[in-house]
């Protein structure tokens, strides 16, 4: 019987043939968990009677939530954290390095047909190196930390087929918010998504990554993607691995096949408080903002600090907006400072913060005060998200954040001089 | 496993940063503390509210967002002793079960803020006391129900060293 991608994968890792709705247990082969949930899973691992985590080479914790740490509390949990990696040898991302979901993948330690369980929701990203990836809490990432392994029903799959391409001024970013805005917050609770079509063909590497982080925002297990030869040319950066694509079968079934022509979509935004409020930017033009976020494990990366830079160079942000970078990684910011973004970024009037969650989870780098609107490019605008349950906060590409911190309000990035000259 | 108690009621899409907001559960392992701030901003007195035993009932997709273990490990220090809702978000819906926070699936429109509740795992019933009616209950999937059985993930490890579950 045909399968699909996610059945594929989990059969590799279980050695059986298994279908939706099957429970197995299978292997993993990377584990990861952030300082939001290590420490319970510390504290788990020593409850079930760990003792070695089960390989040193495939397992990692991040520091990246609340980096560098905002207060005392914080600054323990961080030491625990880096004592337990080292007294079980192996490897921390300390303060400084970035986003887990952009670290991992620059490990080269995940690709096509991985089976990964992180610490944290939007471990679903590496979905788009065609991997098998998915947010745990801390517990069952103790077990997979212990055992190598975790228990697993094997979900159905919906296939969403984007086609057609974008047009200028519309992102990658804006097609995952109408996705999520057509499928809802529990549309695929459960399930596994299948990104495919012209228009995911045609998309950079990276921009695939914004669309399947955000998988979960509609309830997904895990979004995957087909790899093709943009996903093994990005790995080839990190590694010298050969991995081996997985595709879904002819006959693979799905529960559900939703298809869309994207030619004509316009830039989207998610209004508060939820990721499925979402409407054409234009429905929400005019709205003062004060701050505006650029980064987050959804856009923080190389492309999507050249997409701003390339509007805000040689332009000043508005007076009364405070506009916050967080790249996502330090290599990101590297290559951000050697083509010259993160100059036009600050000489514009940005705020670079450490690689890292940045103010996404409300802990520091910038809550907003009561009252005020943010615009920012993370994957969540809940209420009291950002550390203040009385602010609003919106969320948009990349492309429509830099504008609206240029313009002062929430403004439609193609009415920037310049813009539709720009790509994705 | 049999609980008494009244029902606190919430809608859909409850999201665990309502639970648990980010900006207290970075900051420490004491559940206890985190606890008092549990569902704090959508009702800011939520917590002194909660007689033990009794019950957050709520709609749709309760849990979604982050993975964070915190949300059903401060709903479990707030002394309350399950969930009812007529569907869970995933990560939530295992963190639950492997914290030994029972979860359960059902018709939550026929249970009103504050109606005594009878509910029993064992047997699967919900007793609404106060509307004199049984609800149906969804059954968990039997991994899950083992899991609970043994008290969470954790005894699960100790009693088997490892996973004994297929």
């Amino acid at each position: 019987m045909s399968k699909t991608m996610i059945e594929k994968i989990i059969s590799s890792h279980s050695g059986r043939e298994v279908h939706a709705g099957d429970i197995v247990v299978a292997d993993v082969d990377y584990v990861m968990a952030q300082d939001g949930t290590a420490p319970l899973a510390i504290r788990a691992f020593k409850d079930m009677g760990g003792e070695e985590v089960f390989n040193r080479d495939r397992v990692a914790l991040v520091i990246d939530h609340s980096a560098p740490s905002p207060n005392e509390g914080v600054s323990s949990l961080h030491k625990l954290m880096r004592e337990f990696a080292a007294e079980k040898e192996f490897y921390l991302y300390d303060v400084g390095e970035g986003v887990c979901h952009q670290l991992i993948p620059e490990s080269g330690k995940v690709g096509p047909g991985s089976l990964v369980i992180g610490a944290d929701s939007h471990t679903c990203t590496y979905g788009a190196l065609n991997a098998f990836s998915t947010g745990v809490g801390s517990t069952d990432l103790a077990g997979g930390l212990i055992a190598g392994r975790m228990w697993f029903k094997v979900p159905e799959t919906v296939k969403i087929v984007c086609n057609e391409t974008l047009p200028a001024g519309v992102y990658s970013k804006d097609l995952i918010l109408y996705l999520i805005g057509e499928v809802t917050a529990d549309g695929a609770t459960y399930m596994a998504a299948e990104y495919t079509g012209e228009a995911i063909a045609a998309m950079s590497q990276e921009a695939r990554f914004t669309i399947a982080n955000m998988a979960v925002e509609m309830g997904a297990k895990a979004g995957l993607m087909e790899a093709d030869d943009k996903t093994l040319a990005w790995l080839r950066r990190f590694s010298k691995r050969k991995y081996t694509p997985v595709f879904a079968g002819a006959g693979a079934v799905y529960s559900r096949v939703l298809e869309y022509d994207v030619s004509r979509l316009e830039p989207q935004v998610a209004r508060p408080h939820r990721v499925d409020n979402v409407v054409p930017v234009k429905d929400v033009a005019g709205r003062p903002v004060a701050q505006a976020v650029l980064g987050t494990c959804t856009n923080g990366r190389l492309e999507d600090l050249r997409i701003a830079a390339g509007i805000l160079d040689g332009r000043k942000v508005h007076r009364n907006v405070r506009l916050i970078v967080a790249p996502a990684s330090r290599r990101v910011f590297l290559d951000a400072m050697a083509e010259g973004f993160i100059q036009s970024l600050v000489e514009a009037g940005a705020a670079i913060v450490t690689p890292g969650c940045g103010p996404c989870v409300g802990t520091h780098n910038g809550v907003p005060s009561d009252g005020e609107t943010v615009i920012s490019t993370a994957n969540r605008n809940f209420k009291g998200r950002m550390g203040n349950s009385n602010a609003e906060i919106y969320l948009a590409s990349p492309a429509t954040v830099a504008a609206s911190a240029l313009t002062g309000e929430i403004t439609d990035p193609r009415e920037m001089p310049g813009i539709l000259k720009l790509t994705n | 496993m049999i609980f008494d108690g009244k029902a606190h009621k919430f809608g859909n899409d409850v999201n665990t940063d309502y639970i648990i907001s980010g900006k207290y559960k970075f900051k420490t392992l004491d559940m206890q503390a985190l606890a008092k701030h549990v569902m704090e901003d959508l009702d800011p007195q939520f917590y002194r509210k909660v007689s033990a035993g009794d019950f957050i009932v709520a709609g749709t997709n309760f849990g979604c967002g982050s993975s964070r273990e915190q949300a059903p490990l401060a709903i479990k220090y707030a002394a309350i002793s399950a969930v009812l809702a007529k569907s869970f978000a995933r990560i939530f819906y295992r963190n639950a079960i492997n914290t030994g926070l029972p979860v359960v699936e059902c018709d939550t429109d026929q249970i009103a803020p504050g109606d005594e509740l009878l509910v029993n795992l064992v047997d699967g019933v919900i007793t609404n006391k106060t509307k004199k009616v049984n609800l149906p209950v969804k059954p968990l999937p039997g991994v899950m129900l083992k899991i609970l059985q043994d008290g969470g993930l954790a005894p699960h490890f100790r009693k088997y060293g490892g996973f004994n579950l297929t």
